[in-house]
């Protein structure tokens, strides 16, 4: 159970070498924290030693979020082993190239698999043990690049613009059931994901996204932009016709 | 077999009186009958009864199970006027006790800051009032309850060990958070009184130390004594106070109108705080400031002896209804905790760092505690206790509290778990040293874990 200062016992990381998703979990551990799971699908490089502390337990699960027949019986399992799951982070999510999804329909139905089936599954999977709980914090990485999808990576785009509808929608669907989604927005991140990228307007770093995210969190917001400014730079983007928008030098 | 209950529309978002983490629970209303059946019914998350939900953290609370709301059933008191008893269902409020019991010259043993809480709520917290130095705590004066087990079955308790009563359990339940079971009724030992007014001396003091030193010279005259300290006072004003001792009046001390009705008495509203206010609560430095200066001068120098209303003396909050909302939609905790005696230049140092820390206080209780009682989970022992309101969306809270905890844990000092919303399982082992004698009454009584809440599930109080 969160306590009312918000300091959550139970902590959870889908995606566990996430770079963003890491820098969450810095944030949200605290003296109260008692559990820690990095679900990633590369067990042995999940860096466990990291977050080692005194009193927190850390466990490292295998975790493949393509393989969303799975999630179910891995979220309830979880619950089952460490009680309450109060913070559900997901993370994980592939970004590709979009050259060679070009070239390369299978391997760009295997990212959108990753990136939106592996998102709804997991994130249902969990949401229901949360639902049945009666109270939980579901944590959903999205990106702007969603927000409006540009022609530079638009099978990541769309993948992440499904996962932000889902996510919304799921949060909604959610109210008044003591579980609450936060989706999370960020712009171009220095990570190693964006490492040789070159960088777009308003760039952040894993550790901005993580404190703006959980304080987001703490507020009770639906939705977290990081940096904020980039709320009203898409509220404009948003509405820029399409011609000019395909020649905006975004990165 | 238990199950999951997730059944559409009866889930409710519940939360404390601070207000603060809501959770969802299938909340159930129910009358005296039908509370074997509503036991039985339980789900897997289990249930816990709930009174009238003054407990600031989340005892009352059961996420994913069923919380239990005892019908407030008026009709069950009965007062014996030759022994001084009355006996009254779990779900009867003080406040409409009072109205019952004041006009017939009696007045209940331990109230709380708030006459909105029930009797099932004052026992299963074992609450202290101003009186505790003379009379200790609820459960103190409480000699039968019945308490309805997770099978079903109702037993009868009493606090003296005699051939066939479990009182052993009945020191669990005092004090023990509803988690043995639900308190069907209880009988406890009245306060008979004159008039319905309060013989009030008031002391204005420019510190903590006068105030430590008066408390500790008129306590034993008084049988009501509790002082508010300014927490936003520093330097040579810090812990600057009003020291308020009372009595109940006798008619000799009325005025001739008052004295011609000397039980009257009323216990209503004055006025609510309205439905909205904004998110961020209009809680901060500047309206404390204000507030303490005004409360303080409001205060005569020196010594100042009057004639106050019950509810002007015991609950002057409750004359403001729905005041929890005043601290904003993220709600607020009460730090509480009692370090025993000894150990003053710690409770002088939480007060420093208090006041170091600027937080916008103005609720705050200092008392005298006198000894506990056999309750292991029982709050109240020999000592001094201290109570803050605080809004919990204060940055650097977490930090603070934490730090306060060390000390005040580390002097041998305990928190209350009717307030509490902050602890870990570790620091409540660390309070009460006598959790696991707790937990062996309470694994006797409740095998399969019929009983569950938010704070025992926080606090890892009954796996
Ligand atoms: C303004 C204010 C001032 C206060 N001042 C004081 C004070 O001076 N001293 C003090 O000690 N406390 C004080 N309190 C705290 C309050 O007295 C306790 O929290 C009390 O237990 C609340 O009673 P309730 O009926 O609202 O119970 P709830 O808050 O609904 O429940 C509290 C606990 O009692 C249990 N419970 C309730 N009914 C039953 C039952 N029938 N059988 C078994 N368990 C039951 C619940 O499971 C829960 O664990 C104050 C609270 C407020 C809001």
């Amino acid at each position: 159970m969160q306590n009312a200062l918000d300091e959550a016992q139970t902590i959870v990381l889908l995606g566990g070498t996430s770079e963003i998703g890491r820098a969450i979990v810095d944030e949200l551990v605290s003296s109260s924290t008692r559990t820690l799971v990095l679900a990633c699908r590369r067990p042995d490089e999940a860096g466990a030693e990291r977050f080692a502390r005194d009193g927190l337990n850390v466990v490292v699960e295998p975790f493949d979020a393509a393989a969303t027949e799975t999630h179910e019986g891995f979220a309830r399992r979880l619950a089952a082993e460490h009680g309450d799951l109060d913070v559900v982070v997901l993370a994980f999510g592939v970004l590709g190239e979009q050259t060679e999804f070009d070239d390369d329909p299978g391997a760009a139905a295997a990212a959108v698999h990753v990136n939106y089936t592996g998102g709804v599954a997991a994130s249902l999977a969990f949401a229901g043990v949360m639902r049945r709980q009666g109270h939980g914090r579901l944590v959903v990485l999205s990106s702007v690049a969603g927000e409006r999808v540009r022609a530079a990576n638009f099978v990541y785009g769309s993948s992440k613009a499904g996962l932000d509808a889902f996510a919304q929608g799921l949060g909604d669907s959610l109210a008044g059931t003591g579980v609450q989604v936060t989706v999370v927005r960020p712009g171009f991140v220095h990570s190693r994901m964006t490492r040789g990228m070159k960088s777009a307007p308003f760039s952040t770093t894993p550790r901005v996204v993580a404190e703006l995210t959980v304080a987001g969190m703490r507020k009770g917001k639906h939705t977290v932009w990081t940096p904020g400014i980039l709320r009203y730079v898409f509220s404009v983007l948003r509405h820029v016709p399409r011609p000019i928008f395909r020649r905006l030098p975004l990165g | 077999m238990r199950t999951d209950d997730t059944t559409p529309g009866r889930r409710r978002l519940l939360a404390g009186w601070g207000r603060a983490n809501p959770t969802a629970a299938t909340v159930r209303d129910v009358e005296p009958d039908e509370l074997a059946a509503a036991v039985k019914d339980l789900p897997a998350r289990g249930g816990i009864a709930r009174g009238l939900g003054r407990s600031y953290g989340d005892p009352a609370q059961n996420a994913g199970g069923h919380v239990l709301r005892l019908a407030p059933a008026n009709d069950h008191v009965a007062i014996d006027d030759d022994a001084g008893t009355v006996t009254a269902g779990g779900g009867v409020g003080i406040d409409d006790l009072l109205a019952i019991l004041v006009p017939r010259g009696w007045f209940v043993p331990v109230t709380p800051g708030t006459r909105f809480v029930t009797i099932g709520g004052a026992i299963a917290s074992d609450i202290h009032g101003k009186n505790h130095h003379r009379e200790g705590s609820f459960g103190n004066h409480v000699t039968r309850l019945r308490l309805m087990l997770a099978d079903g079955t109702v037993v009868d308790l009493a606090p003296e060990p005699a051939p066939g009563n479990d009182h052993e359990l009945f020191w669990a339940t005092v004090g023990g958070m509803g988690l043995t079971g639900v308190i069907v009724d209880a009988t406890f030992r009245l306060i008979p009184i004159e008039t319905s007014r309060m013989s009030v001396e008031t002391h204005r003091l420019g510190h903590l130390d006068d105030v430590m030193d008066r408390m500790v010279e008129s306590d034993a005259d008084f049988r009501y004594s509790v002082a508010w300290i300014d927490l936003l006072a520093r330097g040579k004003h810090l812990g600057r106070g009003v020291l308020t001792n009372g009595e109940h009046a006798v008619p000799d001390q009325l005025s001739p109108t008052a004295a011609s009705d000397p039980l009257a008495y009323d216990g209503r509203q004055l006025v609510a705080v309205p439905p909205v206010v904004p998110p961020t609560g209009v809680i901060n430095r500047l309206s404390v400031t204000a507030f303490n200066e005004v409360w303080y001068r409001r205060a005569r120098t020196g010594r100042h002896v009057g004639v106050e209303s019950i509810p002007a003396y015991f609950h002057p909050l409750d004359l403001v209804g729905g005041w929890n909302r005043v601290y904003g939609r993220s709600g607020f905790l009460q730090y509480q905790f009692v370090v025993p005696f000894g150990a003053e230049a710690v409770l002088r140092t939480v007060i420093e760092r208090i006041s170091a820390a600027r937080l916008p206080i103005f609720l705050t209780v200092l008392k005298r505690f006198g000894a506990g009682n056999r309750g292991p989970l029982s709050f109240p022992m020999g000592g001094w206790t201290l109570a803050i309101d605080v809004a919990t969306d204060r940055s650097g809270l977490a930090p603070l509290l934490r730090s306060l905890d060390d000390l005040v844990l580390g002097a041998g000092g305990r928190h209350y778990l009717t307030k509490d919303f902050h602890m870990t399982p570790a620091d409540v082992r660390r309070g009460y040293p006598r959790l696991d004698e707790w937990r062996a009454v309470r694994d006797r009584v409740d095998p399969g874990g019929a009983w569950a809440s938010d704070l025992s599930r926080r606090l890892e109080l009954t796996d």
